[in-house]
């Protein structure tokens, strides 16, 4: 696991986050002017969420560019999960852009796009409750487990793949997928195992926002 | 545990706790929770007696009444001119506002500020939706001609104009340039070519170095070694400046003929 | 919006050999080459120069080749200016800024014969290679046209041919056999500003030319690519002198790679 702050500087925030061969960039922009009109809230700002692979980025062929309908979901799960922690009302009609950008995916790559977003909008001075971290965690022939690569989910026998984002200090949870197969009750102790994992997460993001500063 | 929990000036990120107990009040970039209080952006800590507060190190300029701003005409209407501020919010300046020269109907109103124009002003009113409003009627409002524009992260100007003007005074002594510094992180910058140069690349540096203690004497240091390596003549340029707005509180006395320009 | 009192004030600074950033006019931002800067593509590459940051990946294809072409395979060269990274780029498909930049990249690779087709050839008539090389900037600041050439010229050199199992790609094993890029194009474009020409402009610089010629040359100094830009017009001694100063800056960005 890697994370670092501050690493595009066009953005008013920004992160690269790593977790094992997946590496995720996020780049904020705003709060700034928002267009089309007709998307302007009087009473609060929107967040927008743009999540894209870059074409070379896949350990198979070539990915297309162009938004697909997975890369649209996987938006708005992303937005989904970093909203609860943020105050809309600070920025009336305006809007904050978040682009994910991945240049090397091996699965788990919107959890490791969402711990990029949100160290990207700490970065960017917004104002937070809290950070989100977030992981995939799954259920790999019976055994519970964490950040399963791309081998792993292909896997044969039973599995589940289970992308988590937390808010670390509540263990409140924003995002929750699942495809595969998994019981009630393992459920339960994917998720007591995300929270725990998410909270190691999120120290190695706020080390990347405390490191960009320090040298005092 | 009750107390503070974190070191003065440390760098704290959205959601740690800096502080637990009623003791303490949540200020700027803080907000309670129960006994706790807690950041809310990322910044350095700043704790004066009880009150507890985070110093932004980042974010995009939100307007305040009163900022003194630097912006720049994107459209002229019938009503007056606006200005972008590099932020997420226009600003008007309405007829009314710009000067107290009385403007008539229909009147061209290029020849007060054109499109592309940049100037100092106020910000004299924000509403709920953040609408603004400026002024550039009173002490020190002027349009900017000439010059160079640049930015800076708006958290850091109060670095760049240091206690009392000290660190831009720095600047302008060093360097002879004429510096105008508007709340919103936009500076302007006249001198020669060579002037300005190091006018810009000091203010970044300042900007870049912000957090660390001890910084106006290491500008100060830095300035001097520039200038002795560019053989950098600090003599100011003269500048032949537009009319000046007079503001009616200056006057002293009865009003008396005036003279000259205007 | 360009405003003529900020194009004098460049220019006035100019003649006095500066530039806002302290450069000489005809000097390059630091420039710094990262090679196989992501584990999936056959081929990639990260160049910086100054603040511009941009990544170039290559990706193999089986294909048909062209009815007129049996022996040959072909090459695609794709741009996107995201809007990730800069302010001034939108959401949603190639503007023609991004194509422009593509295609010029494109001329480079092709005319310079920098990859011979014939080695593209897996099967005559039925089956070659197809290149598809990506190049996306992660902070945009000026001077994409150089930055994306030398990124996807970089990339080319590196990569290598995955393993092809019953006419089938397998990415997941490579060949070891490499592409084999033989020749060094090198794009440098050429801005002009009044009557200076300038190297390796930033945004702010690039904004305030009136035009610009980005030439491509090959080892012997030969041409192999032009493409001018900007609303400007250029006498043909303003494009014998940008010629002359881009051959000259492509043998610097040369001895780079």
């Amino acid at each position: 696991m890697e994370a670092k702050a501050g690493v595009i500087k066009n953005a008013d925030g920004s992160a690269m986050f790593k977790m094992g061969d997946t590496i995720a960039y996020a780049a904020v922009y705003g709060p700034r002017d928002l267009y089309p009109k007709f998307m302007q809230n009087p009473k609060k700002g929107i967040l927008r969420c743009n999540y894209n692979m870059m074409p070379f980025s896949g350990s198979g062929e070539r990915v297309r560019p162009g938004q697909n309908r997975r890369a649209k979901e996987i938006s708005m799960v992303t937005e989904k999960a970093l909203l609860p922690v943020l105050e809309l009302e600070d920025f009336p009609n305006a809007v904050v852009d978040v682009y994910v950008e991945l240049p090397q995916t091996d699965a788990g790559s919107r959890c490791a796009g969402i711990c990029a977003a949100a160290i990207a909008l700490a970065d960017a001075g917004l104002v937070m409750k809290d950070m989100i971290a977030a992981v995939s965690v799954g259920n790999l022939d019976g055994n519970i487990v964490v950040d399963l690569d791309k081998d792993e989910e292909d896997f044969e026998g039973p599995v589940a793949d289970i992308p988590v984002a937390i808010i670390p200090s509540t263990g409140q949870i924003t995002l929750l997928q699942m495809d595969g197969e998994i019981t009630p009750e393992k459920l339960v102790k994917a998720l007591e195992l995300a929270q725990e994992t998410c909270m190691r997460i999120n120290e190695v993001q706020r080390k990347a926002l405390k490191d960009k500063y320090a040298g005092e | 545990m009750e107390g503070i929990q974190v070191q003065d000036r440390a760098i704290i990120t959205p959601g740690e706790v800096i502080a637990t107990g009623m003791d303490y009040i949540p200020s700027m970039g803080t907000y309670r929770d129960k006994e706790r209080i807690i950041a809310n952006k990322l910044g350095m800590v700043h704790i004066e007696g009880r009150a507890i507060k985070v110093i932004p190190l980042s974010g995009r300029y939100m307007p305040k009444v009163g900022d003194m701003i630097i912006g720049q005409v994107i459209d002229i209407s019938m009503s007056g001119w606006r200005i972008e501020l590099n932020c997420a919010y226009s600003a008007m300046i309405s007829l009314k506002d710009a000067t107290s020269d009385f403007i008539e109907r229909g009147a061209d109103l290029t020849q007060y500020y054109n499109l592309g124009d940049y100037m100092i002003a106020e910000i004299v009113n924000v509403t709920s939706q953040k609408l603004v409003d400026l002024s550039t009627r009173g002490p020190g409002m002027r349009k900017l001609q000439g010059g160079r524009i640049i930015t800076v992260n708006p958290n850091k100007v109060p670095r760049v104009i240091g206690k009392q003007g000290s660190m831009v005074g720095l600047i302008k002594d060093a360097t002879g340039c004429r510096i105008t510094v508007g709340q919103n992180g936009i500076i302007h910058i006249q001198g020669t070519p060579k002037q300005e140069m190091l006018a810009a690349e000091t203010i970044h540096k300042v900007e870049q170095e912000s957090h660390f203690s001890g910084l106006t004497d290491k500008i100060k240091a830095y300035l001097e070694q520039r200038v002795k390596e560019m053989q950098l003549d600090p003599t100011p340029l003269i500048i032949d400046e537009p009319p000046r707005e007079r503001p009616m509180q200056q006057r002293r006395g009865p009003p008396r003929f005036s003279r000259g320009r205007r | 919006m360009i405003i003529p009192e900020a194009r004098e004030h460049l220019l006035r600074a100019l003649r006095e050999g500066l530039r806002f950033d302290g450069r000489a006019a005809h000097a390059y931002r630091p420039i710094e080459i990262t090679r196989n800067i992501t584990k999936n593509a056959e081929g990639s590459a990260r160049v910086k120069i100054g603040d511009t940051e941009v990544i170039a990946g290559v990706k193999f294809e089986v294909g048909t080749p062209f009815p007129d072409k049996p022996t040959e395979g072909s090459i695609m060269v794709n741009t996107e200016l995201i809007p990730f990274s800069s302010p001034e780029f939108e959401s949603g498909p190639p503007g023609i800024e991004s194509i422009e930049l593509a295609r010029v990249v494109d001329r480079g690779i092709r005319e310079s014969k920098a990859i011979d087709f014939k080695k593209l050839c897996i099967k005559e008539g039925e089956q070659a290679w197809i290149a598809l090389i990506d190049i996306v900037p992660l902070n945009a600041s000026g001077n994409l046209f150089d930055a994306f050439a030398l990124a996807a010229l970089v990339a080319l050199r590196e990569t290598k041919f995955p393993a092809l199992v019953d006419g089938k790609i397998d990415y997941h094993q490579s060949s070891g056999k490499p592409l084999g890029v033989e020749k060094k194009p090198i794009a440098v474009t050429v801005h002009k500003i009044g009557d200076i020409l300038l190297i390796d402009p930033t945004r702010e610089e690039e904004h305030l030319c009136e035009a610009r010629l980005t030439v491509t040359s090959m080892e012997n100094d030969v041409l192999c690519a032009l493409q001018k830009g900007g609303d400007g017009p250029l006498t043909v001694d303003e494009i014998t002198a940008m010629v002359t100063l881009a051959i000259e800056k492509a043998r610097e960005l040369r001895k780079l790679i």
